[in-house]
């Protein structure tokens, strides 16, 4: 008697660890697949990742190149989405604004968390004064208005790429370190947490041993649904001069440059605007399907 | 031979779930007159699903299927939602579980009660406010004036409870359905709660149905008895008839409690099997009357 | 004076009834997380104003000034004092309403805030009245009808909103509604014929012009804030609808509501007298936050629309790297952050009959 592979791993009474892990794993995408928006999300995402690797050979020209001559041009079968106030081909440009916006996002969205979940766990866990300590100042950067802050410290350290996700990084850890140090008070009091410290397993091993596994999963989530966020912040700061300096082409600088001639040539701000737009969709709509399996409460409402 | 309070036929309820059709409830039958009926199953058994089906309120997904539901020989199953609304209160209350949860917490007590009666009896403000005062009184609560103004969370369990009788019965229904409502209380106040209930429903002449797990209570409180298993009615007896019961899962039910007349060694497991799901009904007239 | 247990009816939801010792010490409490907050605001602006790389000495007295000169003007300024007397003196400053002189205005920026922040508000205003007044019905509906199809639009603009670049957007509606349609007026507050024409009382045109009776003044102050109004008031929609939303789906699914159906209550009042009123006290903050997000979120609004608000005096200044504005402007920021949370904090002790 033989099994499919979907009865294996769907089934109620796994035979080993193993199985249970992957039947969980397997349950997870099902739902994550009953979300048709989360697919798509997921599958603009995969070709955006996919555009940013292979910008070079896909883009059909420089995205440097200027072309004073033929500046302004409108949409047409020699320039798909019309080039920009120095003759550059805009969706070139597009093209290989996306490994800046993959850059920033995933920068922040490695960086930021891990901030957060250091401080978090380390307050949730010690508690005492050193959680009253962290709390307080992660407590202040929470009041502070997150673009604001991230504007005053690109203005501090000059603007350019590498201090915007700085700036980013800076205003977006307090959120996650509340949401770590919830997850660690709720862990700490469990049961095998006295177990693991009664076999001698001293506060750091604890730590990174089981409290950060299991603050991760609902990072992640919280990480995906701020993605877009992320953009829309990295895109700002980028509008406003403060982000990638000319003359690359970053999406929100895009949108600044056309900003001059939006009444009469509109493709050349539309177009960038369009990209940002699409991409954080994806992001927000991934985030829909990744809580939905990962979070099944907050899932419900 | 008039028509009984509350006639229901082959009742079922289903939920579709991802890995198929749930059957919450499955052909239930019973008649209701003016007497106290107990529901007595483990949870789970659909005795709850049973009362929410009767009052309409299986929400979406959830599906109610009946032969039929009559009140008073006038068919209710499916009924439009603004004729059932005309029901629901008037003629068919229920009182549930937890007052904690079942209390609006931002309304004072007072304005809940005068809530159902002014739009039951149409009465003033003025009348209404004397109705939900009497009716506290009626419910043996003494101050009624302040428990009037007071919000749910100010009042302890079993006083909240008994303010949901007291709303629950203020439009004067014919018929009370009690889902659980001493499970939720401090034991001490369990059987004055329920003194309380039967008293008004005994005195109004109102059938209860008297959902419950606790088939001591039930015996107790009520003058027949329904066991339900697996969404169905496996047994039907009169509360004094308890000890004849002839199903194994009543007797396992009986079996399982602590007897204060006979020395038992150690309480016996419920045993379930999977026969008692779809095998006879052991009382085949419905209702027994 | 701890006032009773409470648990058998006290009767009143008073701030002064006998639970008065306790709401006392809760807002004692507040009152110094507020200050705490606050001088970490200071410390952090501060932090900020000493990292930068622009040497403000120099910005004071011009690149060509003798040496002599630039020590005189730093020890004015304090720099040759350690760094926590600097700090001190920032603070003492600062909550005297001093932030220094701007130096591309010339004006102190205490001055220069107080011209620039109404129109901040005037705006943030327009735009969570907007907020509110579509997103909580909208939200309400939505989970009411949860699946039908007002909830799929709902969910649609909030997808949108969520994932909408402000300015551009903005930038389309200039496009769209001023450039091809005509139907608003262009960027700026106010046309150039109506320029100054209205004395100023609160700062507010829209109020300033209907107290002057200027009805041209108000029309055309409206045609020019009703589109970034808009703009922002749709990010406002996007947040409060979906937040409405979630907090009526997890009161419809409470037993209270029930209860109020097996009474035979009809369901619009089962919705806005039984459920909406448990989440007025949440909804409260929301509104708060959203409030400070507009705010916030006014910096890109206004550089698209050349709006004269807060935003784009901090923008512009740090361009220019006038440090004492752009702290002026961030502390004034932060300050309403923290006042608004604060102010709804202290809504939700008195609005909910449950706190104390």
């Amino acid at each position: 008697m033989t099994i499919t592979t979907r009865e294996w791993l769907l089934s109620d009474a796994p035979q080993t660890r193993r199985q249970a892990r992957l039947g969980a794993l397997y349950q997870g995408w099902l739902t994550f697949r009953a979300n048709k928006l989360a697919l798509v999300g997921l599958v603009i995402l995969i070709l955006l990742v996919l555009i940013a690797i292979f910008a070079p050979w896909i883009s059909p020209k420089s995205p440097f190149a200027q072309n004073l001559g033929g500046r302004l041009q409108p949409p047409s079968a020699e320039h798909w989405l019309g080039t920009d106030a120095l003759g550059r081909d805009i969706l070139s440009r597009l093209i290989h604004g996306s490994r800046i916006t993959l850059f920033i996002v995933g920068t922040v969205a490695l960086v930021a968390p891990v901030i957060g979940l250091f401080i978090g766990t380390l307050s949730g866990f010690l508690g005492g004064w050193v959680d009253q300590v962290l709390m307080r100042i992660t407590d202040i950067f929470l009041a502070f208005p997150k673009l604001i802050l991230a504007l005053a410290f690109v203005a501090a350290l000059g603007p350019g790429i590498g201090n915007a996700v700085l700036a980013l990084a800076l205003t977006s850890w307090p959120a996650y370190a509340r949401l770590a140090r919830a997850e660690t008070l709720s862990i700490r009091k469990a049961d095998y947490i006295a177990a693991a410290r009664l076999q001698g397993a001293g506060p750091m091993r604890l730590l990174v041993g089981h409290v950060w596994p299991l603050c991760v999963s609902s990072l992640i989530v919280r990480v995906a649904l701020d993605m877009a966020g992320i953009i829309l912040s990295a895109a700002g700061l980028g509008f406003l001069g403060l982000g990638a300096q000319p003359p690359m082409p970053e999406w929100g600088a895009m949108i600044s440059d056309g900003r001059a001639f939006i009444m009469d040539f509109w493709w050349v701000a539309a177009m960038p605007g369009l990209a940002i737009f699409v991409v954080s969709l994806a992001f927000n709509l991934l985030g829909d399907g990744l809580r939905d399996v990962l979070d099944p409460k907050g899932a419900k409402e | 031979m008039t028509a009984p309070l509350l006639s229901v036929r082959d009742l079922r309820v289903n939920f579709p779930t991802r890995s198929g059709v749930f059957e919450a409830v499955r052909g239930i039958t019973f008649d209701l007159g003016r007497e106290r009926l107990g529901v007595v199953g483990e949870s789970g058994s659909g005795k709850s699903m049973t009362g929410r089906a009767i009052l309409g309120l299986v929400r979406p997904p959830g599906k109610v299927t009946a032969e039929r539901i009559d009140l008073q020989g006038q068919p209710i199953l499916n009924l439009p939602e603004d004729q059932m609304r005309a029901i629901r209160g008037q003629r068919i209350s229920m009182v549930m579980q937890d007052p904690k949860f079942s209390l609006n917490p931002v309304m004072t007590v007072g304005a809940q009660i005068m809530e159902a009666y002014r739009l039951h009896a149409r009465a003033t403000r003025a009348e209404a406010r004397q109705k939900a005062l009497d009716m506290l009184a009626a419910v043996q609560i003494r101050d009624p004036q302040r428990v009037f103004d007071s919000y749910p969370h100010e009042v302890s369990g079993g006083m909240g409870q008994r303010i949901m009788i007291a709303m629950m019965l203020a439009p004067d229904p014919d018929i009370l359905i009690a889902d659980e409502p001493t499970s939720a209380l401090d034991v001490s106040v369990r059987t004055e709660v329920l003194r309380i209930m039967d008293r008004l429903v005994q005195d109004r002449g109102m059938g209860l149905i008297f959902i419950s797990h606790d088939l001591n209570l039930v015996a107790q409180f009520c003058d027949r008895v329904l066991i339900m298993y697996a969404g169905r009615v496996v047994e039907t007896l009169a509360a004094s008839d308890l000890h004849n019961a002839r199903h194994p899962y009543t007797q396992g039910l009986l079996n399982s409690l602590p007897r204060l007349d006979t020395a038992v060694d150690r309480l016996p497991v419920l045993k379930r099997e999977a026969s008692w799901r779809d095998a006879e009904i052991l009382t085949p007239q419905p209702g027994g009357l | 004076m701890s006032g009773g247990n409470g648990t058998t009816g006290t009767g009143g939801r008073a701030l002064f009834g006998p639970r008065f010792g306790r709401n006392l010490r809760a807002i004692g409490g507040v009152l110094l997380s507020l200050g705490l907050t606050l001088l970490g605001l200071l410390l952090i602006t501060f932090i900020i104003g000493r990292i930068m790389p622009i040497d403000p000495v120099l910005k004071v007295v011009g690149d060509r000034a003798t040496q002599a000169q630039y020590d005189a003007a730093y020890q004015a300024m304090g720099l040759d004092r350690p760094l926590w007397e600097q700090f001190l003196r920032y603070i003492t400053d600062v909550v005297q309403g001093n932030f220094g002189r701007s130096i591309s205005t010339g004006h102190p920026v205490a001055e220069d805030l107080k011209r620039v922040f109404p129109a901040t508000v005037e705006l943030a205003t327009l735009g969570t009245l907007i907020g509110v007044l579509v997103g909580v019905p909208l939200g309400v509906i939505a989970a009411a009808r949860r699946g039908g199809w007002i909830d799929q639009i709902a969910r649609v603009v909030a997808l949108v909103g969520y994932s909408v670049p402000i300015f551009w957007l903005g930038l389309m509606g200039l496009l769209l509604f001023y450039g091809i349609l005509g139907w608003v007026g262009g960027p700026g507050r106010q046309g150039i014929i109506y320029d100054g024409m209205v004395p100023t009382v609160t700062g507010m045109i829209l109020i300033d012009s209907l107290l002057a009776g200027d009805w041209g003044a108000f029309r055309d102050a409206f045609s020019h804030i009703i589109l970034p109004a808009s703009l922002l008031g749709y990010f406002s929609l996007a947040y409060i609808s979906r937040m409405t939303r979630s907090f009526m789906l997890e009161q419809l699914s409470a037993e209270y509501i029930i209860t109020a159906r097996v009474k035979g209550m009809t369901e619009r009042r089962v919705i806005w007298r039984h459920a909406f009123r448990n989440i007025m006290v949440p909804l409260i903050t929301v509104i708060a936050l959203s409030f400070a997000s507009l705010l916030e979120g006014s910096v890109l609004t206004e550089i698209v629309f050349s709006w004269p608000g807060l935003g784009q005096y901090i923008t512009k200044a740090l361009l220019a790297g006038d440090m004492n504005a752009v702290l002026g402007g961030t502390v004034v920021i932060g300050t309403c952050f923290i006042l608004l949370n604060l102010l709804s904090d202290i809504l939700y002790r008195v609005l909910d009959p449950r706190s104390g």
